[in-house]
């Protein structure tokens, strides 16, 4: 009896990307559209509206009310982290974060602010694109075998509370990659449909934050209901709200509020410019595919190497990287065994190992692989840029490794005579 | 997989200069000991039972460093009876926490411990297994995580690849959802340049890694070095994070090394 194939998941995957690099895969058009089916029905901007930040607990209760687990920001260990959100009470109220190439500290601030802070380490694709999934499990039935339902899928449909635009257009890539293709993830797709986004406009950015030049940002374009946090002005602390598609609609139905002055919109978009306008990163993105194209030979790689660990931080941390592996495991009885589906890094050896050994050996060759691909051949296989501009890998990367950096490093090395 | 017809594969498991710590993770498996007890044949294992019966062996599990004259010798009569040799935790892949004494005098030692020291005769050196003799295998850790040993020993029955991961600490940190303790904390730790295996454990409970699996299949020690500086450690204090049980493990002894010439 064979349980376990000859080729591993592993390689199977190498393959995979082999034939995705040699441009198989097709492009389909229409990202923005396909994207706001998933993100919400559509619907034409609603009337901004105003909800008392006081009321924050009866929007969660109407989202448990419609049957939702709700998912928010809530402090744990040191961060600010995605969790369970059972009220308004778990939300990280007068918190904020400070952030650096390899460094985060979460700060209180005097305000009161549910929102005030930019983005923690996790990203909504610890929930959509879970670390770690049983594919399939099977036990032994005499001479042959029975393959057992998978339990993958969430009991409740998720919805997401204090969901940025950079985490919006990450949750828009992820889609591109799995489930805009011939070869759909009905995992992710069955976690993503029924997922509810709330998002909550940036008011503040951190230091690591580069959204605006990839035009990811602040502004959010597109999620269930969208909500800019205001304190401090004589407004008092409220949120400016509006839904975006009709199931956001429904939810704001629900709660009391009461209709936006136009002065109540105005400072909630001059909150959201203030936010970009203090963003000190940024990613000249203009010809950026042919930049590294024509850099696979560049000092900086070598030089970044020095620095880099391959511990491979920042891929588990890029709301936008989807690699995984699949570990077959068995009991040692045999009669048992199950696929699992893990998330992987092209910063391992393993990832790149096919018959004969690995394809990268050099760290030099895996930071190169993984930023031309997030920043230039994104584009071509996907049709888009993998970045986001969220700066999560400059912050959780050890050794604070800054991706605007190298970028402006290799460029740099291109105008003043690239070897 | 056809366990039925095939006969038991018979494991020998043999102990060096060490704690019994790994070897103690077989006994350790109670519930999976059944399976495994009903899968192999524990031919040798005098820590756990006094039946020995002779060799060869189709799996020998190593545990400890080699220390002695004799035990240079022993560990070749043990390859010589097992088919595939596994060298378990350590002492028996990196010379163990024993190899501090690689950068002093084992003689002063001897001389200041011991009250008849001429009856001491041992080796300058605890050095791993693989230095004298081919090793097919190695399970990391100290200890090695019980899991990871049931997984080597399913994996053999099933004539399947162990799913024994050489990549970092941090992938198995992130895949839990913890929160960097190094980045967020300022904590040093050596998750990045260590390989996984304990799932994790000490940043899981706000420690830094203490390196228990030794280094990871491609360390930059020179720039997490660097990196523990930032931090606020000093010198010596970086050559006694990489000083530990895997000390003598070439990329971390000469990480400490050249902490100690700085």
């Amino acid at each position: 009896m064979l349980l376990l194939p000859c080729i591993s998941g592993r390689a199977l995957a190498a393959i995979s990307q082999l034939a995705a690099w040699a441009g198989d895969l097709v492009v389909a058009d229409g990202l923005l559209a396909s994207r706001d089916v998933l993100q919400g029905d559509g619907v034409p901007e609603q009337a901004h509206r105003v909800l008392e930040a006081s009321k924050m607990g009866e929007l969660l209760e109407a989202l448990k009310r419609k049957g939702y687990e709700v998912i928010g920001p809530t402090v744990r260990d040191g961060a600010i982290v995605y969790d369970k959100v059972e009220s308004a009470k778990d939300l990280p109220a007068g918190w904020t974060d400070e952030q650096g190439p390899g460094r985060y500290r979460l700060k209180r601030r005097d305000d009161g602010t549910l929102f005030g802070y930019a983005v923690g380490p996790q990203s909504w694709k610890k929930y959509l694109h879970t670390a770690d999934v049983r594919l399939w499990s099977a036990e032994r039935q005499g001479v042959t075998f029975r393959i057992l339902n998978n339990e993958a899928q969430p009991r409740h449909p998720l919805a997401f509370v204090g969901v940025r635009a950079c985490e919006l257009a990450a949750i828009a890539v992820q889609d591109r990659v799995l489930l805009d293709d011939k070869y759909r993830d009905p995992i992710y797709e069955g976690r993503r449909a029924g997922a509810f986004t709330i998002a909550v406009q940036c008011t503040q950015s951190a230091a690591t934050c580069f959204c605006a030049s990839m035009g990811t940002g602040p502004w959010v374009q597109s999620a269930d209901l969208v909500l800019t946090e205001l304190v401090g002005s004589k407004g008092g602390h409220r949120f400016v709200a509006w839904a975006r598609s009709n199931r956001g609609a429904e939810v704001f139905a629900e709660l009391p509020t009461a209709p936006a002055t136009e002065q109540d919109s105005k400072e909630a978009d001059a909150a959201v410019a203030a936010a970009a306008g203090e963003q000190v990163r940024s990613i000249d993105t203009a010809g950026i595919k042919e930049l590294l194209y024509q850099n696979f030979e560049h000092p900086r790689w070598g030089n970044v190497a020095g620095r880099c660990l391959t511990c491979a931080n920042c891929t588990m941390v890029c709301p936008t990287c989807f690699c995984t592996t699949v570990e077959d495991v068995s009991d040692v009885t045999g009669d048992h065994a199950e696929r699992w589906r893990r998330w992987d890094s092209c910063f391992t050896q393993s990832f790149s190992y096919i018959h004969g050994g690995s394809v990268r050996t050099s760290t030099q060759s895996r930071y190169r692989q993984w930023m031309t691909h997030k920043l230039a051949s994104w584009i071509d296989q996907f049709g888009s840029s993998g970045c986001v501009g969220c700066g999560r890998c400059i912050t959780w990367c050890p050794v604070g490794i800054d991706i605007t950096e190298e970028v402006a490093a290799i460029r740099e090395g291109g105008k003043n005579g690239n070897p | 997989m056809s366990s039925k017809s095939k006969h038991k594969p018979r494991i020998g498991v043999f102990k060096f200069a060490s704690c019994d710590g790994c070897q103690l993770s077989l006994l350790d498996a109670e519930d999976e000991l059944l399976g495994v007890a009903g899968a192999v044949d524990i031919a040798y294992f005098p820590e756990a039972t006094r039946a020995m019966s002779k060799g060869p062996y189709d799996i020998g599990l190593v545990e400890g460093s080699i220390t002695t004259y004799q035990d240079a010798q022993r560990i070749q009569e043990v390859r010589r009876q097992c088919k595939s040799l596994i060298t378990i935790g350590a002492c028996a892949t990196a010379g163990g926490i024993q190899a501090l004494r690689n950068w002093k005098d084992v003689d002063e030692f001897i001389r200041v411990v011991y009250a008849t020291p001429q009856f001491i005769s041992t080796l300058k050196l605890s050095t791993p297994i693989a230095q004298h003799v081919p090793v097919d295998f190695e399970l990391r850790g100290c200890p090695i995580n019980k899991y990871q040993l049931i997984e080597f020993i399913t994996a053999t029955l099933a004539g399947r690849k162990p799913n024994v991961p050489s990549y970092s600490v941090c992938i198995e940190c992130k895949r839990r959802a913890n929160v960097c303790i190094a980045v967020a904390r300022g904590v040093p730790c050596l998750g990045p340049v260590t390989q996984a295996g304990c799932g994790a454990l000490c940043p899981s409970y706000d420690r830094g890694c203490y390196g228990c699996y030794g280094p990871m299949e491609t360390p930059n020690t020179a720039s997490l070095t660097n990196q523990f500086r930032i931090l606020g450690q000093t010198d010596s204090q970086v050559a006694r994070a990489f000083r530990g049980f895997n000390a003598w493990a070439w990329q971390f002894r000469k990480a400490s090394e050249e902490c100690e010439r700085t």
